[in-house]
């Protein structure tokens, strides 16, 4: 299996190298330039020239491409135009936001939507699985932004139960426990409306997977055992249904980092996906580059997770 | 019920729900399984033979099904018993031998655990002791490194590997009734030779009634001590296996010897009957329910209400219609002397 992994690693390497390339290619030929904010009718078009000289834009593409690929060899994934600030660090620091953010999501949304989804394929036809299934219908239906609009609303700014935006108060000195505890205040209004809407996918999966599993002939088996029908869920339906929950695991873990856009920019979290769009709104090429390169390796590292995830829970798949 | 008598079904009626209207798959159902017997249940697919045996052992669907009449065992009407109550019985008194050992095992546990897990409810066994009659199971099923079974997965063993657990499973309690849902069908011939082989020597040592569902006559003719045919949820014949097989009465029985493919014929064609077994929905209610696949009999053969008839001990066939039947070309019809002398 160890070998597996090493080769698998070995793979990603020219997956991540077309991919950079694709990327670099396509940030180049986004049109306008770094300084585009920056020029204003007085600007002295020498000083133009001169930026552009200094930032290496004249050189030829490869050229450009080689020196950016050099340094992000060595972690250095230069500076951000915009924030004036190194683009590890800026990265780094969101991305810990994120993670934060995000755990706390996919933790809500596993809770709300595993029982949910056990629930309904357990009680098939029931009131209770309709009234489960409209729900998850309802959910997948209202956009993030607009559930994420009502909650502000009422919670953040009639109720004021909530913060509105940011992700932790300035008046709080990191690494104490009152920092730490701002910092989940704030997080949990977007993790909550992040999870309420993104159960529909797993309570579907879990509910069909759940009907399924009830007609199989293992279940019959151990039915004809004469064992409690509690148990014949608990021991054989169950965990055969969370399979396919289990294959999504990796994805999910290294989705964590990813982020959510329509979340971070509408709670005003200083997070990946707020970062992502307002560095393309700005054209921070830098940043543009050094994110999606980051994305790229999380699916790709994600992918090979869920594919160690599974070998784990199913004995009948062995990665070789 | 008699001395030796361990199961006695009487006018056993299963019925499934289609839209708000019950079908019965089992119709008016009448017979025994005693001690140390195997009762071999034949007939086409559709007949109604799974829903009996599945009616014994009480797992089918409860919310689409009903079951009516009696079925006596142990002083008990199973048909009138709770799903807790029949939990109490199902693999322990009664337990069942699925047909398709590929998919009757759950794919994410052990073989020991999945034999253990009976044990465990039936039996006041210790956790060692069980393991050790997980061993001692496996080793009674002809595995031969049942210590390195007991901790593979299904998906290790082969077809015949997995129908072994799967009987080692059901004898696991030493029930007095073994329901076998066609245990061959899914497997090679050789193995399937193995594996009836094995139901006769377990059944030997444990002198548990046998309920033996098949389409295959031959497993009949190998195995079975009593046979009854079922079609369209009918009981149609019902006899000694010798008897049977010697002296077929009914069309129905008649037609399927005749459609067992022959070595020696020199015909190119296949023998087959007629049409097919009716819908569940479209099943005739009244009147000879065969008499539609042989059309060439006249109708005055048939009885109005056919009912069985005890031809000679032990012998009953239904309807009248036997003795008029002759089959449309009048050449095959000699097939069972195949079996005849077992």
């Amino acid at each position: 299996m160890w070998k597996t992994i090493v080769r698998r690693f070995l793979i990603m390497i020219p997956q991540l190298f077309v991919l950079s390339l694709i990327i670099f290619i396509l940030a180049k030929n986004m049109p306008g330039d770094p300084f585009t904010g920056l020029i204003t009718p007085q600007t002295d078009p020498a000083r133009i020239v001169e930026l552009t000289e200094k930032a290496g834009l004249n050189d030829p593409w490869y050229v450009q491409y080689m020196r950016w690929v050099g340094n992000a060899f060595q972690g250095d994934f230069g500076l951000s135009y915009t924030y004036k600030r190194d683009v590890a660090d800026l990265i780094g620091e969101r991305a810990l936001n994120t993670f934060w953010l995000s755990l706390l999501s996919v933790l809500l949304l596993y809770l709300i939507a595993i029982p949910l989804g056990i629930l309904a394929g357990r009680y098939q036809n029931s009131r209770l699985d309709k009234t489960i299934v409209m729900y998850s219908f309802v959910t997948y239906a209202i956009p993030t932004f607009v559930l994420g609009l009502i909650f502000l609303f009422l919670f953040g700014y009639k109720l004021e139960w909530f913060p509105t935006s940011g992700s932790v108060d300035v008046q709080y000195d990191p690494g104490t426990f009152s920092y730490f505890w701002n910092k989940i205040y704030h997080i949990v209004l977007p993790s909550i409306t992040y999870a309420i809407l993104g159960t529909t996918g797993i309570i579907q999966y879990l509910r069909s997977e759940i009907i399924d599993a009830k007609a199989m002939d293992y279940v019959r088996t151990a039915r004809s055992k004469g064992i409690p029908m509690r148990k014949v869920y608990s021991k054989h339906i169950f965990r055969n249904s969370l399979l396919p929950i289990a294959a999504f695991l990796g994805f999910t873990i290294t989705g964590l980092l990813g982020g959510s856009i329509f979340i971070e920019t509408i709670f005003g979290y200083p997070g990946m996906g707020e970062l992502f769009v307002s560095s393309i709104l700005s054209r921070d090429y830098s940043v543009i580059t050094a994110l999606v390169m980051l994305f790229g390796f999380l699916a790709l590292l994600g992918s090979l997770l869920s594919d160690i995830i599974m070998s784990i829970v199913d004995p009948r798949i062995r990665i070789e | 019920m008699k001395g030796n008598e361990l199961l006695k079904i009487n006018n056993l009626h299963t019925g499934f729900r289609i839209k708000d209207t019950f079908y019965d798959a089992v119709d008016g159902v009448s017979l025994t399984v005693k001690k140390n017997e195997i009762l071999a249940i034949v007939g086409e697919s559709g007949c109604g033979k799974s829903t009996l045996a599945t009616s014994v052992i009480g797992l089918y669907d409860q919310n689409k099904t009903r079951v009516q009449g009696e079925i006596l065992f142990d002083n008990k009407n199973l048909a009138a018993l709770s799903e807790e109550q029949m939990n109490d019985i199902r693999g322990f008194q009664i337990s069942m031998i699925f047909q398709d050992p590929l998919s009757a095992l759950n794919p994410l546990m052990r073989i020991g655990e999945q034999i253990e897990e009976g044990l465990v409810y039936h039996t006041t066994l210790k956790q060692t002791e069980r393991e050790s009659r997980v061993l001692e199971l496996l080793q009674q099923v002809g595995i031969r490194n049942p210590e390195r079974v007991a901790k593979q997965f299904p998906h290790q063993l082969s077809g015949g590997m997995r129908q072994r657990v799967i009987i080692a499973i059901a004898i696991a309690c030493k029930p007095q009734i073994i329901i076998a849902d066609e245990p061959t069908t899914a497997l090679d011939v050789t193995i399937q030779a193995q594996i009836l082989d094995l139901l006769i020597d377990l059944q030997a040592e444990t002198e548990a009634g046998i309920i033996l569902i098949t389409h295959d006559l031959g497993v009949v003719a190998e195995v079975a001590d009593r046979v009854a045919v079922m079609y369209a949820g009918e009981i149609i014949e019902e006899a000694a296996v010798e008897e049977l097989f010697a002296n077929p009465k009914h069309p129905y029985t008649r037609s399927l010897f005749n459609s067992i493919p022959q070595m020696n014929s020199q015909s190119d064609r296949l023998n087959v009957i007629e049409g097919i077994v009716p819908s569940l929905m479209n099943l005739p209610r009244s009147g000879c329910r065969f008499s539609s696949r042989i059309p060439w009999i006249p109708g005055e053969a048939h009885e109005e209400n056919p009912t069985l008839h005890e031809i000679s001990p032990g012998h009953f066939v239904r309807c009248t219609c036997w003795k008029e039947f002759h089959f449309k070309t009048d050449k095959g019809g000699g097939t069972h002397e195949l079996y005849a002398n077992k």
